[in-house]
């Protein structure tokens, strides 16, 4: 469905200094899954997915969507393409069903069957008693709903979602997952980027941690912590100052140990028996947790900062 | 350990917190220097347009027994109309905005400063840029020899008192709008005051009742108020002139204060 | 991993027509004109009417010359009419290709979004400059059916050749300002185009009063602008002494700038949203 190699995309800012967004990377996206781009703010993420949604010119490399070039065909691949931006581009001036039934317009759908189509996505997404609603009114998960409505009234095969719940609460943002989950169920493919780590577990097949423009690491997200991290993690928590040199004296008790600002994580096998030996080593953490390795754990490795800072 | 009493009255003297309000326009102005710059441009492009290419077509008009070349005529009116579209678009629009988009008074009333500071402070900075633009345009005048008399350097302090009037009773009004579609309101009565005021054409146009309303018209108070000063042709109208202005401007700022304190302390 | 069976692209597989992109976007400028067409209306209709009584009747009352000295009109009113239709041509214009522009491109994203459905930056230019075009057209169409009871008009054709003259002028106006509006940053820079460019042109191209009184020099820089062609054309139509070279010549200037104007808008707004 998709198929990048060395895809490549720079801006030149006002100042004229170009900024190099995406720095070649290779993707190839299968009918039907659920592929996912995982990376802190910056790391290239919304510009790969712009080119993807042919609508920003590819830089470098080769990018197909559909078989096709989208610098050739851009009309004819967004007819099949549904994308939810990162920022919301909704109407409003428009209500909340004329956003979905003017936009409809757009692909050139008979009118008849926008509004049979916009009537049935308000229901799929909750909103039908929000119909005439003002688009200003509406909460932030509401619009959220709204932009993936919009973006299904073609039927799309790709659907393309570019930070779906950030800046939401946790009750909106299982809504969402839920619906997410129904369309890919349907059969269409998802191509989802993120910051969070557990919405890329749970929703992705398959991803790539981005970095810098780069892609760190491929897989699915169980692939991906077994292949970069260990099974437990045990993180320690001591008084303010304490960190670093308290750091050298658990070092050997883990595979590997991470020390954040605010906290040691010691990454092993058995998290319950590192902190058995901490405290036989004479060491009083004020709060200690043992947890599963997540992907915020693999992006740690690979690059030595944490996801959301 | 107890903490320290407040000490009692307000920590600003009375004038303190209006020249603080002043103060911030003028930082955000600065910004826009070029839109202030070419502020006063258009009352110029009215008179060398409509007072003299329009002038060339017309004789002169009789004043309170002079006759005057039509450009001598409609300069003053500019001059008044300027003034009044100034302090339009500062009460109005701007305050609007403030008020509603930017929430900017909200935030100021959460600091030492009241009401009577924020309107003060809002009329007091739209003066300012008034009257700048007043000089320019007297200047203009004096140098195309539409000024005959000394009494047109009174025109300066005649144009802030409509500048204060028309600030204080638009500020005032500009409190119960809601949205921007109530503005319409507003160019529904501007633009009738702008051409009909006897700015362009005197008002023995009108006859009848129409002539009375006119004359009792705030714009057109300060257009014969204006008039008469860079004519030098003074006549008892200019009293009537300035007691109306004086007191428009007086009722509007109670209004505006009483209004300000329902909508903002509650 | 091997791409198994690649689904490609059968249907649609073309860019759309012009037309079908701007026939596409026919339902959201409608949806939008529905809701704000009565606050246009003091704008469109009451104001240059207000302008008619208070410049045309009432301080036309005191002019008192030739019609040689008004481009041959019989009187002060016959002879702003005309002007102060195509005026208004070019104010509905410039105002509906500045702030919808960059409402579209910055406030309510509206671009944004139709570029992701199948239409182009093309085709969005297209579509919000047919849609100044009704503008144009009704208002100015308004405006002549007021006056036409008024005897300002030479002879009943004159007007309706001088309709589409109007919409000439206007789009010329529309083309370029939405050209400009594509191009800049933000806002801002409005204020100075009203100030410096709507309202000079407004006052001194002809409009209120015959160049010829601005001196040899300054008529001669109010004959470059587009504005005095357009209200040139527009009065000889209206009043029905027609110079047909002089209106050949408004008609090919206009015509030059109207395309070379499309052609810099669509490349605009091309180039600002080619991110
Ligand atoms: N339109 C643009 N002009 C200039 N720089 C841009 C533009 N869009 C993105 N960038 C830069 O490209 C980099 C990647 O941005 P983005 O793709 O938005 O990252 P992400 O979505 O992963 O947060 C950032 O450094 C950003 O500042
Ligand atoms: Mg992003």
């Amino acid at each position: 469905m998709i198929h990048a190699r060395d895809l490549r995309k720079s801006f030149t800012d006002k100042a004229g200094h170009v900024v190099e967004a995406v720095r070649g990377i290779d993707i190839d996206v299968r009918r039907g899954e659920a592929f996912g781009f995982l990376g802190p703010n910056g790391a290239g993420k919304s510009s790969t997915m712009r080119m993807i949604a042919a609508v920003s010119p590819v830089s470098g490399g080769e990018l197909r969507i559909l078989g096709r070039d989208p610098a050739e065909h851009g009309p004819a691949i967004r007819s099949r393409l549904g994308v939810c931006p990162q920022e919301d581009t909704l109407d409003n001036e428009l209500n909340v069903f004329d956003n979905l039934y003017i936009y409809g317009r757009y692909f050139g759908i008979p009118k008849r069957e926008v509004r049979e189509r916009a009537e049935e996505l308000l229901e799929f997404v909750q909103l039908t008693d929000k119909r005439s609603a003002k688009v200003e009114g509406l909460s932030g998960g509401m619009k959220r709903r709204l932009t993936i409505a919009r973006s299904l009234i073609n039927r799309p095969e790709i659907l393309l979602l570019d930070e779906p719940t950030t800046g939401l609460d946790p009750q909106a943002r299982h809504i969402l997952w839920d619906r997410l989950f129904r369309l890919k169920q349907q059969g269409v493919t998802l191509v989802i980027t993120t910051h969070y780590m557990d919405e890329a577990e749970q929703l992705c097949d398959r991803l790539v941690v981005m970095d810098r423009g780069v892609i760190a690491a491929e897989g699915s997200p169980l692939e991906l912590i077994r292949a970069h991290s260990t099974r437990e993690v045990s993180e320690l928590r001591f008084p303010v100052g304490d960190h670093e040199a308290t750091a050298e004296k658990v070092a050997d008790l883990g595979e590997r140990v991470e020390v954040l600002p605010d906290r040691i994580l010691v990454y092993s096998d058995d998290g319950e028996h590192v902190l058995e030996q901490v405290h036989d080593r004479g060491l009083r953490p004020i709060a200690t947790l043992v947890r599963r390795s997540t992907l915020e754990d693999v992006f740690l490795r690979l690059t030595g900062r944490t996801l959301v800072d | 350990m107890s903490a320290p009493a407040v000490p009692a009255g307000s920590p600003l003297r009375p004038w303190e917190g209006t020249r603080l309000l002043v103060l911030r326009n003028y930082v955000t102005y600065r910004r826009q220097w070029k839109l202030f710059a070419t502020g006063f441009l258009e009352p110029v492009f009215y008179l060398f347009s409509i007072g003299i290419g329009v002038g060339k077509l017309i004789h002169a008009f009789e004043l309170n027994g002079h006759s005057i070349p039509y450009a001598e005529f409609v300069a003053p009116g500019m001059l008044a109309a300027s003034a009044f579209n100034g302090a339009l678009l500062d009460s109005t629009f701007n305050v609007f905005f403030k008020l509603k988009y930017e929430k900017l008074y909200d935030q100021m009333l959460a600091t030492p400063l009241t009401t009577s500071d924020v309107a003060r402070g809002e009329i007091i900075w739209g003066q300012l840029r008034g009257a700048s633009y007043s000089v320019a345009f007297l200047l203009v005048m004096w140098a195309l020899g539409l000024v005959h008399s000394w009494w047109a350097v009174l025109a300066l302090p005649a144009t802030l008192l409509i500048g204060f009037a028309f600030s204080a009773v638009c500020m005032g009004l500009t409190t119960w709008m809601t949205s921007w579609q109530d503005f319409e309101k507003i160019t529904l009565v501007q633009l009738p005051m702008f051409l009909f005021s006897g700015t362009f054409f005197p008002v023995s146009r009108f006859h009848g009742v129409l002539r009375w309303v006119v004359e009792c018209t705030p714009l057109y108070r300060g257009v014969v108020l204006c008039r008469e000063l860079t004519t030098g042709a003074l006549s008892w109208e200019s009293g009537v002139s300035v007691v109306y202005l004086v007191v428009m401007g007086l009722i509007g700022l109670v209004v505006v204060r009483r209004r300000l304190d329902i909508l903002l302390l509650t | 991993m091997s791409a198994t069976a690649e689904p490609t692209l059968s249907r649609d597989d073309h860019r759309l027509s012009s037309w079908r992109g701007v026939v596409r976007q026919y339902d959201y400028h409608w949806t939008v004109y529905k809701r704000t067409w009565k606050s246009s209306i003091v704008s469109s209709f009451l104001s240059p009417l207000l302008y008619v009584l208070a410049m045309g009747v009432l301080l036309g009352g005191f002019v008192h010359v030739g019609a040689a000295r008004l481009g041959g009109a019989p009187s002060y009113l016959a002879f702003i009419v005309p002007g102060l239709i195509a005026a208004q041509a070019m104010q509905t214009a410039v105002f509906e290709t500045t702030y919808p522009v960059m409402g579209a491109l910055k406030w309510h994203k509206s671009f944004w979004a139709q570029l992701a459905s199948p239409l182009e930056a093309r085709d969005l230019a297209n579509a919000m400059l047919a849609f100044t075009l009704f503008r144009v057209g009704s208002t100015c169409g308004v405006y002549f059916l007021v006056m036409s009871p008024f005897g300002v008009f030479g002879t009943w054709w004159g007007p309706v050749a001088a309709w589409p003259a109007t919409m000439l002028v206007g789009m010329t106006f529309a083309t370029w300002t939405f050209a400009f509006s594509a191009f800049v940053e933000g806002p801002d820079s409005f204020g100075l185009i009203f100030r410096l460019g709507l309202i000079p042109l407004f006052l001194f191209s002809g409009s209120f009063f015959p160049i010829s009184n601005l001196g040899p020099v300054l008529e001669w820089v109010a004959r470059l602008t587009p504005l005095w062609h357009g209200v040139n054309l527009t009065r000889m139509l209206c009043l029905g002494h027609l110079d047909w070279p002089t209106a050949a010549i408004n008609v090919a200037v206009l015509v030059v700038l109207l395309v070379a104007g499309w052609r810099t808008a669509v490349r605009s707004l091309t180039r600002r949203t080619a991110l």
